[in-house]
């Protein structure tokens, strides 16, 4: 039985949502998830976010990419196949400089792509569900699950007080299967 | 929201907008059908992309020996206009990148139109040295892939292989950084789109996107680290390029001064594309109120900026010319002022050291037309300066008895139409079909930096008070 509950909070301003996702926080809700059309700063610290450590995943990818450059470079030119440039060292470092750097950023943005992707499940043709259609155009969506035991209207009067412009109900049936467009 | 502009500083966004005005106008044009304008430009475009595709079979197939270039002259045309293309991508993610870790708000609005420059431009370029290479099918002959030769590697200490990887790189990451950005926005067309087909096609590149909160802070996380990385990428890229032709031991070419030179000249021409581009999309796509002309007036103050620069760069090099007191180097800018090739240098200069001075005048740098006219002239000046340094260090080299003339064919003059071809063609598409304004970004600006009446009502107290001191 793969159905959920939610009640959804649309708000309609930024900084209204600012103030409201802690109010509603602080009466002990807790708060499934936030939609918004665009990235609102300091709403991850209002959820009770933790930071990502994208950046550091990053890092490692990069320092991935200058081993890589670094070491196969030193292997072609001084074990595998030396070749004599003017009488010049075979290991001839400063040289390798721009296509390890190359490769170290290469390395760094592909694997944090890929990352983000993983991590958000983002892929080619992945369909989520939506809670409301104007969460990608004008309205933030407060998404609180809810079942059988929830008091809706407590609820609906909080967010409401919060800032909330209206309260919806959304039942989603399906929930754990992704549609593949 | 933490942040606060000043109601002195003039809207980014102009006319009141909501958010939902900001959906509507960027996205309308997707869900509409194409103008006749629009169908003109992209036919104009696809002909010449077919003339150019003619060309390229024609050469391929008959070996470039059709092309002008000859023994002394081994790089001309194609490679002057690999340099200008690769130059014009410069300015997206200059704009994307840097402008990001500058803070500098205006960027918004022309970003996503300038990263997909960029990514044409490059692409564009790309073509010239990879069909350089004569049998391009050997191509991959530049990657270190373990072959049947030995391995033997290619050879890691040349700047030509640099390149390889320097433009690659370059193509990728700013693929990444732009489709990333793009995420968010397909996902606001995919949920306002109508036809079957749309929902189909915008629904399979939104990726899934949701605009969960946790997406977005890794998203920010995400274009920011993007952002640092591909600003030492976009200033290597080009001095890389640079290296091509400061590693070698011909005068002219064998200068210090290449890296800096070649990225100020590159930031210079792609503001330049940037410009023509823009003035062409707000008026085709009525986005007036988006692209605005204080967008116009910073992008012109960089032009003047980084002109100014190509200037200083032009002077110090006739300078050190003259004092290094080599006879070659000396001889070769002579050669470049007063030999045969001297309409293409006179013609640098006036293009690239004279026109972005006019700049200094206000007027001009917000007239519509004198932009769209001296951003035209700057991508003539830039693409003689390459000719300049490439064909006329080369055609009179040390034995006087190869001294040597250029001139392209119809094959070379062919395939850098194609390229025109090529690029407006996808710019078109592009602008057609996807957001050709950051509509997340605008809308994450919209409140601190929009025309709201909030700002309206600070902006008249800050004046009336300014007033009363005036009158006391």
């Amino acid at each position: 039985m793969g159905s959920k509950k939610f009640l959804l909070g649309i708000f309609g301003d930024e900084d209204v949502l600012l103030e409201g996702v802690p109010a509603i926080r602080e009466k002990g809700i807790k708060i499934y998830d936030v939609f918004t059309p665009f990235p609102i700063h300091g709403l991850d610290t209002a959820m009770g976010l933790r930071e990502s450590k994208l950046h550091i995943a990053g890092f490692i990818y990069g320092i991935t990419g200058t081993s890589i450059a670094l070491g196969f470079m030193t292997w072609a030119n001084t074990f595998d196949w030396r070749v004599n440039f003017g009488g010049k060292p075979f290991w001839s470092w400063p040289a390798y400089i721009p296509i390890t750097f190359e490769l170290t950023v290469l390395m760094a943005s592909a694997g944090m792509v890929a990352t983000f992707m993983y991590l958000c499940r983002l892929a080619p043709g992945v369909q989520k569900h939506i809670m409301d259609l104007r969460q990608t155009d004008d309205k933030m969506v407060v998404a609180i699950e809810i079942d059988e035991h929830t008091d809706v209207n407590n609820l609906t009067s909080i967010l409401k007080s919060s800032g909330a412009e209206e309260v919806n109900t959304k039942v989603i049936d399906d929930w754990y299967r992704y549609k593949i467009a | 929201m933490s942040f606060k502009e000043s109601a002195l500083r003039e809207p980014l966004v102009e006319g009141n907008k909501s958010y939902k005005d900001v959906t509507n106008d960027i996205t309308n044009s997707i869900f509409g059908t194409p103008t006749k304008g629009w169908f003109v430009a992209f036919g104009l475009s696809v002909a010449l992309l077919l003339y150019g595709v003619f060309c390229v079979t024609y050469f391929v197939y008959y070996g470039i020996g059709t092309w002008g270039s000859n023994k002394t002259i081994g790089w001309a045309w194609d490679i002057t206009n690999f340099v200008w293309w690769i130059g014009i991508g410069h300015a997206g993610t200059l704009i994307s990148a840097i402008l990001l870790l500058f803070r500098q708000k205006w960027r918004t609005g022309v970003n996503r139109a300038a990263e997909a420059m960029t990514i044409f431009a490059v692409m564009c370029a790309g073509v010239f040295p990879v069909l350089h290479m004569g049998r391009v099918w050997m191509g991959f002959f530049i990657l270190p892939y373990p072959n049947t030769r030995g391995p033997l590697w290619p050879n890691f200490v040349s700047p030509l292989l640099w390149d390889v990887f320097a433009i690659s790189t370059y193509f990728s990451v700013s693929l990444m950084f732009w489709y990333t950005g793009l995420i968010p926005d397909i996902a606001t067309i995919r949920d306002r789109a109508k036809k079957i087909w749309q929902q189909k096609f915008y629904g399979a590149l939104s990726f899934g996107w949701t605009g969960s909160a946790k997406h977005w802070q890794r998203h920010e996380s995400l274009s920011l680290v993007l952002a640092g990385l591909s600003t030492p990428l976009v200033l290597s890229v080009h001095t890389i390029v640079s290296f091509d032709f400061a590693t070698s031991v011909i005068p002219g070419w064998h200068t210090t001064i290449f890296p800096p030179y070649f990225v100020a000249g590159a930031v210079f021409s792609g503001f330049a594309m940037v410009q023509t581009l823009m003035l062409m999309t707000r008026k085709l796509l009525r986005l007036e109120e988006y692209i605005t002309l204080s967008h116009i007036d910073s992008m012109n103050r960089i032009i003047t900026l980084t002109g100014s620069i190509v200037g200083c760069a032009y002077l110090t090099e006739l300078f050190t010319a003259w004092y290094s007191g080599a006879l070659y180097e000396q001889y070769a800018f002579m050669n470049r002022a007063l030999g045969p090739y001297w309409w293409s240098y006179w013609g640098m200069m006036l293009c690239n050291v004279v026109s972005p001075q006019l700049f200094w005048s206000k007027k001009l740098r917000t007239s519509i037309f004198w932009t769209f006219f001296l951003s035209i002239v700057v991508n003539i000046g830039m693409w003689f300066e390459r000719f300049v340094i490439i064909v006329t260090s080369l055609h009179r080299d040390y034995l006087p008895s190869s001294w040597n003339m250029f001139s392209p064919t119809w094959v070379d003059i062919g395939f850098y139409l194609g390229t025109f071809g090529l690029f407006f063609t996808l710019y078109l598409l592009f602008a057609k079909y996807f957001p050709v304004i950051a509509v997340a970004e605008i809308k994450h600006v919209l409140k601190t930096t929009g025309n709201t009446p909030a700002r309206e009502a600070e902006l008249k107290a800050i004046m009336d008070k300014a007033a009363a001191v005036d009158a006391a």
